[in-house]
């Protein structure tokens, strides 16, 4: 129960952000100001700069207007007004495709999907439109200014259908990005970068950590880049992967195994689609061993396609097996959510992390 | 309000001195169980869309009113106990109360069998009592237990009773209504002159599932009956700020529709008598209850960040439902003031009784995190960390 205690109780301590060892952007120099915000308000100071910065911009989706189910849009329809920033009505489906079409004008169209297991309504505009849009018409039109951003993972206590993680259904497709971020300041960056790209993006936060996650967040207008992933704690026996809220959760169990002398290195991959796979294979070529971690069920899930990849890349510097703690293959649970989640445990006692001194053969 | 009085005027003298008031209630009060029909008339009319309405005049009866009463009560009871579990973490997750809205689940009963389908959404509690479900039942579902309706694993928007044909409970919005449709469809193969309610929100109304649904139970002439909840409020939502045209029993175009005064139990029943009817001959047909929701949203919404506390309690004071059906058997001498207390105070303790006896079921076993997702002998197998280590195979 202790890591279950420790996810509500405390605010955390983030990964990465305890050893300085941030390989991208955002270093804060003495001019630039910091501020100690929770995740909800740095996305919040992002979807401000954001609408600050490009007049063209629209933020919609449910309950927005008066700040958002998770506060993340205080604020905004007085700053910019109720034509930029405004309610829709309860259809995913709609949302999605009026972004689309807002998006196809030139315009930058930030849809709120409320919680991400609502997203299917809207899978197929998503799919079928937001993604084929500039490939079918020869690039004559594209969508790239849509940003679809969705509360997504685990919290306590959301049931069947708030505490879904979606991800890799989106990987699945070819020409969206699919992004997460881990931690207020890299949530700001991230965002700013995925509503400025060129391209649809779906932007999963973790609603776990809106208030729980308190960071220090620069208060300046940056950008972190896409498709590069960070190795946030670095190691030499055991190469560590995952994403968003998960990574607490990993760190744990890093700290955990240092103990036992094993040296293990974390990557935060923060864009799925298209993934970093030079970063994770340099680090696998280094260690010899992978672990991947994911709250969505293992079957199918992201660290599928990873470890696939990996296999494919390194398959001769690979001392074991890949290794994958996920979900269960079930419906997101009420009552045994504590018995489904990817707890630091269960990391910590699969066989990658308790002795990788030992080959492991099947 | 035009009372009809004639039928009661025998019953006077049969009302007991107060020297009976030892007497056990089947003796002392004949008027109780009397169902000698009597007939009210609805406060307000009905509003139809290309059909006729029906008549104001409710068939009913003294015993029937006062069972309306002793329902809503616990009805009523069951939410509010529900809030202070919420508030003291024993029912976790989320808890979408129903309060205010008591006669829309009352007068339907009434009106229809157990053999008639309802599915609804996540504000699901009360429909599930009125489906004959039980409140220990109800409460041990809400806290994850064992002896839950759902044997603990669905919680509270996820009650089902499957010998009432009560086909719950659902989280996603809106997702239950083609569902429902489809639940008529398969009454139409068997012949057996049953329907199917389908209810759904004013937030739902906008989903573009229910028009497809529509659209075939129409084509189809199935039995169904759509039921719009119009409480005015999707989430923190007002209907006229998420609805082009809030007139919801309009919405179905070429399928006729019905606005019903959703706080009055009498006129409910009088609608979804006639909608029964309508479907069983001409197809599909909406309705629109208009009624009130005191709770938020949920038990995380407090429900005054959209809407005044002057708004909830002037609702409270002219049209709770309760009330109006505690005014009305006063006025016709069905009961006395101090029956209609013992009563609530009966109601009061089967409650806290069934949460006491909820509280001691035990949670469900953790190999139940693993039943029922697939047909026996299915033999997909689940895994632990690494793959390496089965878990179970599945059932």
């Amino acid at each position: 129960m202790a890591s279950l205690l420790s996810r509500f109780c405390r605010k955390l301590a983030l990964p990465g952000s305890a050893h300085g060892s941030r390989m991208t952007s955002t270093t804060a120099c003495g001019s630039e100001t910091v501020k100690s915000l929770n995740l909800y308000s740095a996305i919040n100071q992002a979807l401000h700069i954001a609408l600050e910065t490009d007049p063209r911009s629209y933020v919609f989706g449910e309950d927005v207007g008066f700040g958002g189910v998770f506060r993340c849009t205080t604020g905004l329809a007085e700053r910019f007004g109720k034509n930029r920033v405004f309610n829709t009505p309860l259809c995913e489906q709609g949302i999605v495709g009026f972004g689309i079409g807002l998006a196809a004008m030139g315009n930058r169209a930030v849809v709120e999907i409320q919680v991400a297991d609502y997203i299917y309504p809207a899978f197929d505009q998503i799919v079928n439109e937001a993604a084929k849009f500039r490939y079918r018409s020869g690039n004559q039109f594209n969508c790239g200014g849509l940003t679809i951003r969705a509360p997504y993972g685990a919290v306590g206590h959301g049931g069947h259908y708030h505490s879904q993680s979606p991800e890799a259904f989106f990987c699945h497709v070819p020409g969206i990005k699919v992004v997460i971020p881990r931690s207020p300041r890299e949530a700001k960056g991230l965002l700013l970068s995925s509503i400025r790209d060129p391209n649809p993006v779906v932007f999963f936060e973790p609603k776990w950590l809106y208030r729980q996650a308190v960071e220090e967040v620069p208060e300046h207008d940056y950008m972190i880049p896409l498709s590069q992933a960070e190795i946030i704690r670095e190691g030499s026996d055991i190469t560590l992967v995952g994403w968003g809220a998960q990574l607490t959760v990993m760190e744990q169990a890093c700290l955990d195994a240092e103990k036992e002398g094993i040296s293990c290195e974390l990557i935060d991959l923060k864009t799925l689609l298209p993934w970093d796979k030079e970063t994770v294979e340099a680090s696998v070529k280094k260690t010899g061993r992978l672990l991947i971690s994911h709250e969505a069920p293992i079957t199918g899930g992201f660290g599928a396609e990873i470890s696939a990849t990996i296999l494919e890349r390194c398959f001769l510097k690979l001392e074991a097996p890949v290794s994958r703690v996920c979900g269960l293959d079930t419906p997101f649970p009420l009552v045994f959510e504590p018995f489904y989640m990817p707890t630091k445990n269960k990391a910590s006692s699969s066989s990658s992390l308790s002795s990788p001194s030992k080959t492991h053969i099947f | 309000m035009a009372l009809s009085r004639l039928s009661l005027r025998s019953n006077r003298f049969l009302r007991p001195s107060t020297t009976a008031a030892a007497l056990p209630s089947s003796i002392r009060r004949h008027v109780s169980t009397d169902t000698t029909p009597i007939t009210i008339e609805t406060a307000v009319p009905f509003e139809s869309h290309l059909c006729d309405a029906p008549s104001r005049s409710v068939e009913t009866s003294s015993a029937e009113i006062l069972s309306f009463f002793r329902d809503m009560a616990r009805m009523r009871r069951m939410e509010i106990a529900a809030d202070s579990l919420y508030k003291s973490k024993l029912i976790r997750g989320f808890c979408h109360l129903y309060d205010g809205q008591e006669a829309l689940a009352v007068g339907m009963e009434a009106a229809i069998t157990r053999k008639d389908a309802i599915i609804t959404s996540y504000r699901d509690h009360c429909t599930f009592l009125g489906r004959g479900g039980e409140l220990v039942d109800a409460f041990s579902e809400l806290m994850g237990r064992k002896r839950g309706c759902s044997n603990g694993k669905g919680g509270s928007m996820h009650f089902y009773k499957k010998d009432a044909c009560f086909y719950g409970g659902h989280g996603i919005v809106g997702a239950q209504i083609p569902l429902g449709c489809g639940l008529a469809f398969a009454q139409k193969y068997s012949k057996e002159e049953f329907v199917t309610f389908t209810l759904y929100g004013d937030g739902a109304a906008n989903q573009g599932q229910l028009f497809e649904a529509l659209n075939i139970a129409a084509l189809w002439d199935l039995p169904a009956i759509l039921v719009c909840e119009n409480n005015h409020y999707g989430m923190g939502t007002a209907t006229w700020r998420s609805a082009k045209s809030p007139a919801y029993f309009k919405r179905g175009d070429y399928v006729p529709g019905l606005k019903v005064d959703g706080m009055d139990a009498l006129a409910v029943k009088q609608a979804c008598k006639f909608a029964k009817e309508h479907a069983l001959k001409n197809g599909p047909i909406v309705l629109e209850m208009d009624t009130y929701r005191y709770h938020g949203h949920s038990m995380s919404d407090p429900g005054s960040t959209y809407r005044t506390r002057d708004e909830v309690s002037g609702v409270r004071q002219v049209r709770d439902p309760i009330e109006r059906v505690r005014k009305l058997l006063l006025s016709h001498d069905i009961a006395t003031e101090k029956e209609l207390k013992d009563m609530e105070k009966e109601v009061r303790k089967e409650v806290d009784d069934a949460v006491a006896q909820a509280k001691e079921s035990p949670v469900p076993e953790p190999s139940e995190l693993f039943t029922n997702m697939y047909v026996k002998d299915c033999g997909v197998e689940s895994f632990g960390a690494d793959r390496k280590e089965l878990k179970v195979t599945l059932t």
